[in-house]
C-alpha cells in the first residue's frame, strides 16, 4: 500500500536528511492488515541509514519520539497495534528541547 | 593591552549606564504623561467646566476597572469583539512567569509586556552574549556581559511602564521552583534543556498551573499547552527521557533566529488566550513548525495519562519528593558539564604546545574532526577535515596524509615519524577521536586540549570563535 512517511525534529538525519518519503509497503506474509509494529521494522530496514538506536528501542520507537498517524498521536489508536491503511500519513518526530 | 582592556571596560560601563538612563527617561516620561492627564481632568473640574459629579464617577467607575490611559493604550484590543474590555481586564489581573529570557522568552516577554499582562515574572541566570543577539531580540548590545534578566526587564519596562515586572536573577531549581511558580497564574517554559522541562512540568502539576511550552532548534519548532483542563503533562507525553545524544542544543546544532521567534510569539499568544479566557487553548494538541518547507501542522496528542507517575490517578508525587528529585540525573543531562576527560595526559597537548610544534616546523598531520559546515566557518591552516562521524570510514585518507609527511621528511634527512594531532571545537570530540585512533593503531595521536576555543583563548585572540 501507498504510504507517506515523514521524519522531523532531527530524525530525518537518520534517513539521508530526507524528510518526506513516499513509499510502497507490502502486507507481511499471511497477514490481513499492516500494523505499526510491522511498519516500524520495515522503516528500520528500508529507510534508516544510520544509528538505528536513535530511532528505535526494543520493538518500539525510542523515548522522546512522537508517532502520528494521520495527524493523530498513535497512543490514541493503539500504538504498535494501530492498523495502517492505504494513503495514510505517518509522522515520526523527535521532541525538541532547544530555545 | 592593559590600556585597551581598561577602555573596553569603561565603554561597557558607560553603555550600561546609558541604557539605564534611557530606561529611566522613558519611565519618567510615561509618569509625566499620566500626571498631566490627571491634572487636566482636575483643571476641567476646577475651571467650572466641570462634569457633573455623576460623569466624574463614570470616568473611574466603568465597572471593568480600566483607567483612561489603559483604555487608550489597549484600545485596539478592546475593539476586538471576541476579546474586548473583559478580555483586557482579565489580562491586567493575570500574572505570568516566563522561564528563560533567550530565543523563546525574548519575543514572548516583549508581547506579554506590551499587551498588558498585569504582573510579569522573568527568571534566568545567564548573561547576554554577542552570539545570542541574532535571536534573543529583547536584548541590546549595551547589555552584553550583563544578566539577561536585567536586560529583559529593562526592555519590558521601556515598552510598558505600567505593569509590574519581577526579576529573578537565579537558576530555577527544585529548591526555589515551588515558591516562585506558586506566585503566578500561568507558566511559560522558554528553557532549552530536558531537566528544566521535566522539572517545570512536574512543578506545574503540583501547583495546578497551566504550562505554555515551546521549543525550537535548527529550522523547527514545537508548541503545546500542558496540564490544562484535563490535558496531558509533559511526562504523560514523554514518560521516559530521551537518550542524551538526542538532546541537541542551539549552541551545538544551530538555530535560525526567527524560528524560536515564531514559537515565542505563539507562546505569548497562547498565554494571552489563557489569561483572558478567550478562544481554544492548544491543549491536547501540538503545533509543529517546519520553517524550511514553510509548513505548520497541528496534531492531536493523547490526553492526561491515568498511569502518569506525576499527574496520573494513582500518583503519590508530592512537594517533598519534587524537592528531592534529581532532574539532571533522571535525564542524564548535566546542566553544568565539566570538560570531558577521556585520555591520559601523555595523549594530550595544550594549544600553546601545539603552537611551538608549528613554530619548530615539526612534521605532523593536524586532523580536524568537526562537521564539514563547522570547518567552513573557520579552521587552522594545513589541517585535514574528517568529521568524527566519518572517521572510521576514512582512516585511509589519514594514513596517506601521514605517509606523505613521512616521505617528505625522509628527503630532508630527519628520522622522526610525523605526529598526529587532533582538534575540534571545544576538545571533547577530539578526545573521542584520539581514543578511537589509538585503538586503531595510530599510536602518535594526541588531542589538543580545549580545541579551537583554547587556541583562540591562549594562542591567538584574533582567531574567530563561534
Amino acid at each position: 500500500m501507498q504510504l507517506t512517511l515523514e521524519f522531523g525534529g532531527g530524525l530525518e538525519l537518520l534517513c539521508d536528511s530526507e524528510k518526506i518519503h513516499k513509499v510502497n509497503v507490502d502486507l507481511p506474509n499471511g497477514a490481513d492488515d499492516l500494523t505499526m509494529k510491522h511498519l516500524l521494522s520495515w522503516v528500520r530496514t528500508n529507510l534508516i541509514k544510520e544509528r538505528p538506536e536513535m530511532f528505535m528501542k526494543g520493538d518500539t520507537v525510542r523515548p522522546g519520539v512522537l508517532v502520528l498517524v494521520n495527524d493523530c498521536d498513535w497512543e490514541l489508536s493503539g500504538q504498535l497495534d494501530t492498523t495502517i491503511e492505504d494513503k495514510d500519513v505517518i509522522v515520526f518526530i523527535s521532541t525538541l528541547h532547544g530555545g | 593591552m592593559e590600556a585597551s582592556s581598561e577602555i573596553i571596560r569603561e565603554l561597557e560601563e558607560l553603555k550600561l549606564k546609558k541604557a539605564e538612563i534611557e530606561h529611566r527617561i522613558s519611565s519618567l516620561k510615561a509618569k509625566l504623561q499620566e500626571t498631566a492627564a490627571a491634572a487636566e481632568r482636575c483643571d476641567a473640574v476646577s475651571n467650572g467646566y466641570s462634569y457633573p459629579m455623576a460623569a466624574a464617577a463614570i470616568e473611574h467607575g466603568l465597572g471593568h476597572g480600566l483607567s483612561p490611559d489603559q483604555i487608550y493604550r489597549y484600545s485596539r484590543q478592546l475593539l476586538l469583539p471576541s476579546f474586548g474590555v473583559e478580555g483586557q481586564a482579565s489580562l491586567l489581573k493575570s500574572s505570568v512567569l516566563v522561564i528563560g529570557a533567550g530565543g523563546l522568552g525574548s519575543p514572548a516577554l516583549l508581547y506579554l509586556a506590551a499587551c498588558g499582562v498585569g504582573r510579569l515574572g522573568i527568571i534566568d541566570h545567564d548573561v547576554v552574549e554577542l552570539n545570542n543577539m541574532h535571536r534573543q531580540i529583547i536584548h541590546t548590545e549595551a547589555f552584553i556581559g550583563h544578566p539577561k534578566v536585567k536586560s529583559a526587564a529593562a526592555a519590558c519596562r521601556s515598552i510598558n511602564s505600567t505593569i509590574k515586572i519581577d526579576e529573578y536573577l537565579e537558576a530555577l531549581r527544585t529548591s526555589n521552583a515551588l515558591e516562585i511558580l506558586s506566585q503566578y497564574d500561568i507558566i511559560v517554559d522558554a528553557t532549552d534543556n530536558p531537566p528544566s522541562r521535566y522539572m517545570i512540568s512536574d512543578c506545574c502539576v503540583l501547583l495546578g498551573k497551566p504550562l505554555v511550552s515551546g521549543a525550537a532548534l535548527g529550522m523547527e519548532g514545537q508548541l503545546t499547552v500542558y496540564n490544562h483542563k484535563g490535558g496531558p503533562c509533559y511526562r504523560c507525553l514523554f514518560p521516559t527521557p530521551p537518550p542524551t545524544t538526542a538532546c541537541q542544543r542551539c549552541s551545538d546544532s544551530g538555530v535560525l533566529g526567527v524560528v524560536p521567534g515564531v514559537i515565542g510569539c505563539l507562546q505569548a499568544l497562547e498565554t494571552v488566550k489563557l489569561a483572558s479566557m478567550v478562544g481554544e487553548p492548544l491543549t491536547e494538541r501540538m503545533l509543529l513548525f517546519d520553517a524550511l518547507s514553510a509548513r505548520i501542522r497541528i496534531v492531536k496528542i493523547r490526553g492526561k495519562s491515568s498511569l502518569c507517575t506525576v499527574c496520573g490517578d494513582n500518583s503519590s508525587f508530592n512537594k517533598q519528593q519534587f524537592k528531592d528529585f534529581d532532574y539532571e540525573d533522571f535525564t542524564q543531562f548535566p546542566l553544568s558539564a565539566g570538560p570531558l576527560n577521556l585520555l591520559p595526559t601523555e595523549s594530550r597537548i595544550s594549544s600553546k604546545e601545539f603552537k611551538e610544534i608549528l613554530q619548530k616546523k615539526e612534521p605532523h598531520v593536524l586532523l580536524d574532526v568537526r562537521p564539514c559546515h563547522h570547518y567552513k566557518i573557520v579552521s587552522l591552516p594545513d589541517s585535514l577535515n574528517i568529521p568524527l562521524a566519518n572517521l572510521e570510514a576514512r582512516l585511509n585518507e589519514l594514513s596517506s596524509a601521514l605517509k606523505e609527511k613521512e616521505d617528505g621528511h625522509v628527503n630532508t634527512g630527519s628520522c622522526t615519524n610525523p605526529s598526529l594531532y587532533v582538534v575540534c571545537r571545544r576538545g571533547n570530540d577530539s578526545q573521542r577521536a584520539v581514543q578511537y585512533l589509538r585503538e586503531s593503531g595510530f599510536d602518535s595521536a594526541k588531542d589538543i586540549i580545549g580545541g579551537l576555543e583554547a587556541w583562540a583563548a591562549d594562542v591567538n585572540p584574533n582567531f574567530p570563535t563561534y
